[in-house]
């Protein structure tokens, strides 16, 4: 009956070493894993949002582990990566199963499982898997070595080389050792089963010719050595880039449930001056980056700035946790001022994130703090003061937010005294801009002749404090949201809509609504509702080829991406996609209140590219958009690129005020 | 040392200003006030003296609505004492405000008084030499610097031509600031707060208010704009070329 | 007590300050009115020359070593004993780093009544105020019986304050001037500027409109093409984006170009009193009521960033 000889030619004493060895590397592991968890509970708590949902967050370790779903977003590194998981984990089980059979079942209860027809199905299924196993890292070899990536080059620990490469040879070494170790066992014990295990089968032809006992001598030599890499691997596990192994599907498990809009508010005042002011789920965050750099092929910030990569900063704050500070101070001496201030919010790197770290979160935790320290730029300083004397960021009286009004006949609803059935929520650029009045009134025109009941709050009216918050200036956001609280409370309103997805988002996400939320749509929402209910019909058909960009605050955070292709369609417009679309799409750069900095040398902005991207596309003239600010940023890109002929930038609603 | 900070709140610009129906005044009705910015740039001076050399910073404000604002802002960058001076400040100019500000400020043993070296809506001179000689005190202004060490400041003080004068002015003096050392920092809301919390606003009512020295209004008014610019209209690459045509005519192409 | 109007003379080594011509065309409208002399009152010592092409009927020249610099103490005792003796129907200072510093103090210490930010007197003696940043003018009777003003620029052209016949020049008795508490150390030079911006003919001037100190090499480009220099206001040079000496205003350089270009300048009264001399003002502005269009002789209503790449490359071709 097939069965394998545990411990075949393993004398006696190297039985018993090995298992004085396993005690010991058990006993490293534990430190490790107990050192790491020690550190993050150095950090704060943060309880609320980790908690409850135990099903939704069992499903994500089905689906982002085991499945491996945004591992697999990219083809070769997915594949990559999926092969070894998947090999490493089928031979780390099987040996465990041995295990368990020798050690358990045999030795307490006399019986072994691994026999007969189970055996050579297990024997099968790890040769066969193994293989996996190599083909994955055959491709990490030729990615990390030869096609060599940016995204994976030049960390700011140069060390961390070594660590790759250790993982990679350890890796490479038990896999091949173990074949081997198999190849020899069964070139001097020839079973009749042997060919169920194909490759240990074709290795024991190769040796057959040196015979035994070289062969014998040879096999306890390489099982030893096999047997020192697998404990090796486990004892430095909690000490290199494998502990990913835990804490990935730890951060994972632990994800926010929350709606991606709502930002994690701040704790007492002050932000994060120092590492342990982070939550023990950021300090997981940072431990959990792998450094695949896949945030970073997708951050605009990294674009204008090459110096700042979302993955450097976590790789930053990685190794400072574990340099203990080592002196150094978070800000300045890890971070900078310069590379906080450069993020634009705009999420892409959480959203290809495998790891599902949270990295916007700690970076406006430590914006925080350089708002109470005062370090900021004069512009932004400036914008910052604005904001809290006349609630806009433009610096002009509240008075005069609804000036872009004064043309229009017949007047609009004021909210505060008239009932309406929506409240339209303007927002700053759309109000203050002079050159998105134009915009603005279509708007009010493209509602009108729908006949939507809706108002405004005119003077009432305070920026919705979005970007204020990631900014990182709380107390003005609260102040903010007291005001528009407010003014709302005055107002007689089913429905709030607005055209900036800003407004929009914290709005609906984070606006303190004490369960009584409205319905809050975008106007491409409330497009998309009025088309399909019958009430908008246009009367011409345009006929435009155009590409649409999706606002970051309107598809990533808040999952809108079909209403305003759909309004798009309606218009008679043919939409081609850009590469970058829909959870891709590449931010204008102007979130997260970096419309208000400064703007320092760049080597080429965020919104030049994605005009070029857009312009790039053979037939297209139009760039549609739906935010204010991406008109703002993406007319001014359009003249900044000289692509003048070749594009032009029009907001979603002057496309419907078009073809009205 | 005793560094004293006066400031002055003023009708802010950024709204309409209208005249009221006397014809002679200002319409405050709508009026936001906020502060001088030149008395911003002195409680940063202020700040400063103090992060440099220790010391008490006190700041000064006439009651107006605003003043609460002001005060709290100025603590949460670093002032120490809090004063208000209450009374009908509405409208009142600089010579009251210098002799009322003269009486508190006599009881505070200041070594140093900073002030802006001038606000928008003076008419009867700025309020810090006014209130020097009160104090027989001497003054300084157009201040763009300072440091103290026995007994004598160390001042900077702005000519045109971007010519500075170094001064040295025995103290107690009053300075009239122009600009701080570094523009004012920014104060978080949530500091604000904390101050709001921590630190408390004395009120002193000004004893009485002598308007004396200061001229009569008989009207005032919004000047026309004599004249206005002729306005080239059109793309950018018209009035590019409007431009061009220009400067040809006016010789230097 | 007389009908006399005394203009204090600003100078700083050597130097009259254009401010000092303007009051003087000033206070001769004055004294017209009043029938008075116009009196310059010169402060200095050996510096009786400068007083040579003053529009003045007399000037007053008092000597003193200690007067030889502007200190603000030593300036409030002369004058207090001058103006306290003689008592004119006014005293005319300059809304300046120097009058400013003296005609308050005098004000409180002579209980004399006092006008600031005046601009220009009507023909019937009235002051008139410019506050709020321009927005807002103020008139009124000028109070007695001597009026002490501070006196902003663009009401009176300074040529007018100047004369080509010399005034008689009476020196006048200097009081004590003991227990003196401020005392001027040293000058502290500009950082000399590579061109004299006073003295181009063509000017690009940038204010905070231009956006960054890497905007700022649009205007330079702008200058090359057209052969002119680059200013700023003051904004733009606190920001360190241009060196001190291109500093346009009050407390920069006053300027008299041909032409002076200005983009992104709102033309604050301090920025605008500076170019006023300028023959041909043009600015660019988004603002249609910025009040440098009241001030400027054309105007484009609309975004440098629009245009001044269009104009340099079309100046290039125009060569
Ligand atoms: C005692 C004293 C002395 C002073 N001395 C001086 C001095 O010597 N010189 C001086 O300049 N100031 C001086 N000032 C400061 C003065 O009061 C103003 O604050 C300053 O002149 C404003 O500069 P600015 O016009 O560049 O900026 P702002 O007033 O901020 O104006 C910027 C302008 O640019 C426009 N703009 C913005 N973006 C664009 C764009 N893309 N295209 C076109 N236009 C745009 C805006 O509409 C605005 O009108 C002094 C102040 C005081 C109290």
């Amino acid at each position: 009956m097939p069965i394998r000889e545990t411990f075949w030619n393993i004398p006696h004493w190297a039985e018993i070493t090995q298992y004085i060895l396993a005690f010991v590397t058990v006993v490293v592991f534990l430190y490790g894993v107990g050192r790491r968890v020690l550190r993050w509970r150095q950090g704060q708590p943060d309880a609320t949002r980790r908690s409850g949902h135990f099903w939704r967050r069992i499903w994500s370790l089905v689906t982002q582990v085991l499945a491996q779903r945004r591992t697999l977003d990219e083809t070769y590194p997915g594949i990559m990566h999926f092969t070894i998981f998947w090999g490493m984990l089928v031979l780390a089980v099987g040996t465990a199963l041995a295990t368990v059979d020798w050690d358990v079942t045999h030795l307490i209860f006399g019986f072994q499982f691994l026999t007969g027809w189970v055996y050579i199905v297990f024997e099968l299924a790890l040769d066969v898997l193994g293989l996996l196993v190599a083909v994955g890292l055959g491709m990490a070899i030729y990615r990390r070595y030869v096609t060599r990536p940016a995204r994976i080059q030049d960390f700011p620990a140069r060390s961390l080389a070594w660590d790759d490469l250790y993982v990679l040879v350890m890796l490479a070494f038990i896999t091949l050792s173990g074949y081997l170790t198999e190849g020899l066992r069964i070139a001097v014990t020839q079973p009749d089963w042997a060919a169920w295990s194909p490759i240990g089968n074709a290795i024991a032809a190769a040796f057959l010719a040196l015979g035994d006992p070289a062969n014998q001598t040879l096999h306890l030599i390489v099982w030893a050595l096999h047997v020192l890499t697998a404990f090796g691997i486990l004892a430095s596990l909690p000490f290199t880039k494998l502990f990913h192994i835990l804490s990935v599907p730890l951060n994972i498990y632990f994800r926010s449930m929350q709606p991606a809009g709502a930002l994690l508010p701040a704790r007492g005042d002050g932000g994060v001056k120092e590492w342990k002011q982070f939550t023990w789920k950021q300090l997981l965050d940072f431990e959990a980056c792998t450094r695949c750099g896949r945030c970073q092929d997708v951050c605009p910030a990294h674009v204008s700035m090459p110096a700042f990569s979302p993955r450097n900063m976590m790789v930053k704050l990685e190794t400072h946790l574990w340099a203990k500070a080592n002196g150094q101070a978070l800000h300045g001496d890890v971070v900078s001022a310069e590379e906080l201030w450069a993020c634009t919010t705009c999420r892409a790197c959480g959203q290809v994130c495998p790891a599902f770290i949270d990295h916007i979160g700690a970076f406006v935790d430590m914006r925080r703090h350089l708002v109470e320290q005062g370090e900021m730029d004069n512009l932004l300083q400036k914008a910052l003061m604005n904001l809290g004397r006349y609630g806009n960021s433009f610096g002009q009286s509240e008075r005069m937010r609804a000036k872009w009004t004064q043309p229009l006949q017949p007047p609009i609803n004021d909210a505060r005294k008239t009932p309406v059935e929506y409240l339209w929520f303007v927002g700053d650029y759309a109000s203050y801009s002079p050159t998105l009045a134009d915009i603005t009134q279509k708007t009010a025109q493209v509602f009108q002749r729908i006949g939507i009941d809706f108002g405004i709050m005119y003077d009432g009216e305070r920026n919705a404090g979005n970007d204020v918050r990631r900014i990182g200036e709380e107390g003005l956001f609260e102040i903010l949201v007291e005001k528009n609280n407010q003014a709302l409370s005055k107002c007689n309103y089913q429905t709030i809509i607005t055209t900036d997805p800003h407004t929009y988002n914290t709005l609906k996400n984070e606006y303190p609504w004490n369960g009584n939320r409205p319905a809050i749509l975008h106007t491409a929402e409330l497009l998309d509702q009025m088309i399909a209910s019958g009430r908008l019909k246009f009367k011409r058909k345009l006929d435009y080829k155009v590409t649409y960009h999706d606002p970051c605050y309107l598809g990533r955070y808040n999952d809108v991406y079909d209403a305003p292709r759909r309004v798009i369609a309606a218009t008679g417009c043919e939409l081609v996609e850009m590469l970058r679309h829909g959870d891709r799409a590449f931010c204008c750069g102007a979130g997260g209140g970096r419309i208000w900095m400064e703007e320092k040398k760049v080597e080429e902005r965020p919104s030049e590219a994605r005009v070029r991207e857009a312009a790039a596309l053979a037939g297209v003239q139009t760039l549609v958009v739906a935010c204010p600010k991406d008109v703002t940023m993406f007319r001014d890109a359009v003249k900044t690129t000289g692509s003048e002929a070749r594009l032009v930038v029009k907001d979603l609603m002057e496309l419907v005020h078009e073809a009205l | 040392m005793n560094i004293i900070v006066l400031a002055k709140l003023v009708p802010d610009l950024v709204e309409e200003l209208t005249i009221d129906p006397g014809g002679a005044a200002l319409d405050l009705t709508f009026a936001r006030w906020i502060i001088n910015e030149f008395d911003d740039h002195a409680i940063e001076q202020g700040i400063l003296l103090k992060e440099r050399g220790g010391g008490t910073v006190t700041v000064l404000v006439p009651d107006l609505d605003g003043a609460d604002d002001v005060l709290f802002t100025a603590a949460a960058k670093g002032a120490d004492r809090l004063i208000k001076l209450g009374g009908d400040f509405n409208g009142v100019n600089n010579h009251a405000l210098a002799r009322a500000f003269a009486a508190v400020v006599k009881e505070l043993q200041a070594d140093l008084i900073l002030t802006g070296v001038q606000a928008h809506d003076d008419l009867d001179g700025s309020a810090g030499p006014l209130l020097a000689e009160c104090l027989q005190m001497p003054y300084v202004g157009y201040v763009s610097g300072v440091s103290i060490n026995d007994g004598k400041s160390l001042l900077r003080k702005e000519y045109p031509g971007g010519l500075l004068a170094e001064m040295e002015v025995t103290t107690p003096a009053v300075l009239g600031i122009q600009a701080a050392e570094q523009p004012p920092r920014y104060v978080a809301v949530s500091k604000v707060r904390q101050a709001m919390k921590t630190s408390s606003i004395e009120e002193q009512d000004a004893s009485s208010l002598d308007p004396c020295g200061g001229p009569t209004v008989g009207r005032m008014f919004q000047p026309e704009a004599a004249a206005h610019a002729t306005m080239i209209a059109g793309s950018p690459d018209e009035v590019a070329d409007k431009l061009v045509d220009l400067f040809k005519e006016l010789g230097v192409l | 007590m007389s009908q006399d109007i005394y203009v204090l003379i600003e100078h700083l080594r050597g130097q009259v300050a254009e401010l000092s011509y303007t009051m003087l065309a000033a206070g001769r409208e004055l004294a017209q009115g009043a029938g008075g002399n116009v009196v310059a009152v010169l402060l200095g010592h050996n510096a009786k020359e400068l007083g040579k092409d003053f529009a003045a009927d007399k000037v007053l020249y008092l000597d003193h070593a200690l007067l030889a610099d502007f200190t603000s103490d030593a300036y409030q005792k002369a004058l207090a004993d001058l103006i306290g003796k003689d008592q004119p129907r006014a005293v005319l200072f300059g809304n300046s780093s120097i009058g400013a510093d003296v005609a308050s103090v005098l004000s409180m210490r002579l209980d004399l009544p006092l006008v600031s930010s005046c601009r220009s007197f009507t023909q019937d003696g009235k002051f008139v105020s410019q506050i709020c940043g321009g927005k807002i003018m103020a008139e009124g009777e000028l109070p007695g019986p001597t009026a002490l003003v501070t006196m902003v620029p663009g009401g009176y052209q300074p040529d007018q304050g100047r004369s080509a016949a010399a005034p008689s020049i009476t020196e006048a008795p200097v009081p004590a001037l003991e227990a003196l508490r401020v005392a001027l150390s040293k000058y502290i030079e500009p950082e000399t500027g590579d061109v004299d911006i006073s003295k181009e003919p063509l000017l690009i001037a940038v204010g905070r409109g231009i956006q960054n100190k890497d905007n700022i090499e649009l205007a330079e480009n702008l200058a090359q093409a057209i052969g002119g220099v680059v200013c700023g206001s003051r904004p733009v040079i606190d920001q360190g984006w241009l060196a001190t000496s291109r500093l346009v205003g009050k407390s920069g350089k006053h300027v008299k170009p041909k032409i002076y270009f200005a983009m992104g300048i709102s033309g604050a009264p301090e920025h605008a009193e500076a170019i006023m001399q300028s023959d041909t003002i043009i600015a660019i502005n988004t603002d249609p009521k910025a009040p440098i269009f009241d001030v400027a002789k054309y105007g484009v209503e609309g975004d440098i960033f629009d245009l001044v790449e269009v104009l340099t490359e079309k100046v290039q071709q125009a060569k």
